[in-house]
Formats: C-alpha cells, structure tokens, sequence
C-alpha cells in the first residue's frame, strides 16, 4: 500500500489533521461548540466554492471563509440570545452562497463532491507540506495559550474569577477551530469534518478525567478513525469518509452505552 | 493588628438605582466577617468591586501590600457529566506545563489534604455531591496562597451537613494559616456560629460590629 506515493501522502497528511482535530476537538466539546464546529465546515464549503470560482486554491477559501466566518459569527453569538438561531442564519447564507459559486464557476458536480466528501486520495506533495505547516501553527497556538484556555473552557466562571481574559481566548480559540475545520476538511470534507472535531473528543470525555489523558483519548481515537478509513478504502475501493465517519460513530456509541450501562 | 483591607468612602450609582453611597469599613488581618443584608442590597456588587471586577462610582478599596486575595464565586457550572476529576479541576487554577512539578504537586497534595478531598482526588466533578464540590472550589482558590479567602453564599445549595463541614474546614483555615475570611451569606444562624464579626448592607449605608451583637430584625 505505501508503495503507492499518494497513499503515503494520505497518511502523512491524515496523521496530522487527526492529532490537530483531536486537540482542538476536546476544546470545542468542553466550551460546547459542536454546533458551530457544524455551522464552520459549512462556510468552509462555501469558501471552497468560492476558490473554484475564483481560481485559487479550495484550502486557501476555505480558510479565508472560515476564519472571517468564525469572527462573524463569534460577534453575532455576543450579540444575541438566539445563540443557534443565529448560527443557523449564518450557516444557511453560507450554504446558499456556496451553491452559487460552484453553479456560476461552471465546474463539475465531481469537484462539488470532494470539496464535501473530502478527496485525501487527491492530496499531492505541496498539499500534504501545507497541511503539516497548519496543524503545526494551531498546535503551537494551543500550546501557548494552553493554560487560560484550559482554565476558560473548563471552568469559565472560575477563570472569570481569576481575571483570565475571555473574550480574548474566545476569539483565539474560534480562529483555531476555524483553521482545524479547513484542515480536516481536507480528508473527510466540509459536510462531515465535524465529525473529526467533535466525535473522538465527545468519546474521550468518558474515558478520561483529566485534560492530559482526554487529549491522548482524543488523538488516538481520531488516529485510528482516519487510518482505518484510509487502509479500509484502500482495500475495498469505498470512500475513505464513509469509513472514518462509522468507525467514529462505532467508537462513541460503544463508549457511551458501556457509560449509561456502568451508572 | 494590622488591616488588610480598607474600603474608604465607596459609592456605587447605577442609572436607574443608588446601591450605596459612601460606605468606608475595614477588615483586621485574620478576621472572620460574615457580609449581611437583604437581596437587591449590593452584596454581590461590593465583591465585585473589592475583586476589581466592577469600578465603583467613587471611593477606594486598597488591600495590604502584598495581600494575595482568594475568591469562590457563587455559581459555577459543573453538570452531572462533567468530566474532569477533582484534582484536575483545582489544577486548572496551576501552570498547565508546570503542575507535574515538585513543588506545585506537594502544595496540590496538601491542600487536597487540608480540605477532605485525598480519598476522592480522583473521582469526577460531576460525580461529587454539592459539599465536595464546594471543598473543591474553595481548594482551587486555595492554590493561589490567599492571604483573605472571599467567599460569595458558598453554603447557599449545601445540606446542613455538608454546611457544618465546611465551615468548620473554613474556621480551621482561619486558625491554622491566619486566613482572613469574608464570608457573603444569608445564613444568619450559620454566620452567628462561625464568624466574628458582621458587616450589614442597608440603607445604601453599612453597619458592623460583633456578630454575637447582632439582631436578626436588624437585617430587614
């Protein structure tokens, strides 16, 4: 299987979006964003378009897309008790103008597939160096503002209390998970990334009881999920996503009913 | 003895309401104050304001030079499935690259020990009942070494168990380490048992003086 040089591209880049996808996942479960995570690789799609239409490449939309939207919509929830409602606005306006831009940029229905179903098989050498410099950048983020966002996302009043600066590490963290969405979006795609972000980190909220150990339940879940996906797809010629997305699914549903079995 | 806290001449104007006006008390290093007064009387606001979480309209509060102050808010949002486990929980409050060190773990460890919590260290937030929650919470704002301990109703959800319990770890933290404690509570019976002192929001105005003087009519 490695002998092929796109495979070993595939795990390569996969391996990265997976431990960053795991980290940020276990944020975005603790501070209760898996709706946005949802609402984010939609405007990612709608990025992606955009990039078809205007001849640039899908990872760089997509980024523009969800960073901008991240901030958007982190203003808009500031604003509003219709916290979902409005999220919801945002989301079905990215959607729209996603549809838009792959109609008047005139490609194939074959492109609009892979920007949401994912094309890991499609990543070349420059793609798989891009991938690893971004997870990179939104690891080394995270690391250096690991303690207020640990503090924040666990215990947010307690770090209100502590003069801990939210609103900041708020901002921060929506353009980490908007930087983890464009990221993931680039094996699994934008409909189904939320999958990366919020599943194996839901999963690990059972497993583990400190942040340390729910980052490594994190990481390895989300490991596992992308390279048997890939392995699996390799084999039978199905698509990779279709396999990440049960074996996630499989994992947190085992764990969860094993939980509620326990109690 | 010295004090480590001096509020002078503090007033608080909302647009539509004068919470108080002018209020000067002061606070003896290792006092045990109960904070009184009826709902809507500016308790919550006064803590804000000594913690610099609100500016007051006018007046100062200045704390002893190099008094470190530890707070427990009122509220906190641990549902049943919260996954962190207690001594996770208290090390939010530690440098995350820093709490496998030596010193921090043996200070963690002590606290722990100080407030009841070492058989259960490892048992989840939201698994804990509300008194061993409350020892946490007061165990995470120990980590900072406060010198004055400001707790806001911490008694205010807990069975009269769980009540006895921790005031009575609180009273011990006030013995042993000469904690000043400034306690925000409704519990009139409960601040006649274990402080000293009281301070009565009414009025816009504040009245003090020994908690065994105190008339519960007066609170009002």
């Amino acid at each position: 299987m490695f002998s092929y040089a796109f495979m070993r591209y595939a795990f390569l880049a996969s391996t990265f979006i997976a431990i960053t996808c795991g980290v940020v996942g276990v944020y975005v479960v603790a501070r209760n964003f898996s709706f946005l995570a949802h609402t984010l690789s939609e405007i990612g799609f709608a990025g992606a378009a955009f990039a078809v239409f205007a001849g640039i490449q899908p990872l760089w939309g997509m980024l523009i897309f969800t960073l901008l939207g991240a901030l958007g919509v982190g203003e808009l929830s500031k604003r509003t008790d219709q916290k979902e409602s409005s999220i919801s606005a945002v989301s079905a306006l990215f959607i729209g103008l996603g549809v838009l831009f792959l109609a008047i940029s005139g490609s194939n229905s074959r492109y609009a597939t892979s920007i949401l179903f994912g094309s890991i098989i499609g990543v070349d050498r420059q793609g798989v160096t891009q991938l690893i410099v971004l997870s990179i950048v939104v690891l080394a983020i995270t690391a250096a503002i690991v303690h207020p966002l640990n503090f924040d996302s666990f215990d947010h009043i307690g770090a209100a209390a502590h003069h801990i600066n939210s609103a900041w590490i708020g901002v921060v963290f929506l353009l980490l998970m908007a930087m983890s969405v464009s990221i993931g979006s680039q094996v699994v795609g934008s409909l189904l990334v939320f999958i990366l972000l919020t599943l194996p980190a839901s999963t690990a909220q059972y497993l583990g009881r400190t942040i340390g150990s729910m980052i490594i339940w994190s990481v390895s879940l989300a490991l596992i999920g992308v390279w048997a996906g890939l392995y699996l797809g390799y084999l039978t010629n199905l698509p990779v996503t279709f396999f990440i997305s049960i074996i996630e699914v499989a994992i947190y549903l085992g764990v969860y009913l094993t939980h509620l079995a326990r109690k | 003895m010295e004090d480590i806290l001096t509020v002078s001449n503090l007033t608080m104007h909302f647009e539509n309401k004068d919470l108080f006006d002018d209020l000067s008390f002061s606070l003896p290093e290792g006092s045990m104050t109960a904070l009184l007064g009826a709902n809507g009387t500016g308790k919550t606001t006064m803590v804000n304001i000594l913690l610099g979480m609100q500016t007051p309209t006018n007046g100062s509060v200045k704390f002893a030079k190099g008094a470190k102050v530890g707070y427990v808010p009122q509220f906190r949002n641990i549902d049943e499935d919260y996954p962190l486990s207690i001594r996770s929980f208290i090390e939010l409050n530690a440098p995350f690259f820093k709490r496998r060190s030596k010193h921090i773990r043996r200070h963690i460890n002590h606290i722990l020990k100080d407030t009841n919590l070492t058989k259960i260290q490892n048992t989840r937030m939201g698994e804990a009942s509300g008194g061993q929650k409350q020892r946490a919470y007061l165990a995470q704002a120990l980590l900072d070494h406060p010198d004055i301990i400001i707790l806001d109703e911490a008694t205010a959800s807990l069975d009269p168990m769980a009540k006895e319990e921790l005031m009575t770890l609180i009273q011990h933290l006030n013995h042993k380490h000469k904690m000043t404690v400034f306690f925000v509570t409704h519990d009139i019976p409960l601040a006649k048992k274990y402080m000293k002192n009281y301070l009565l929001l009414k009025n816009k105005s504040v009245q003090f003086g020994k908690i065994e003087d105190l008339q519960e009519e007066a609170i009002g």
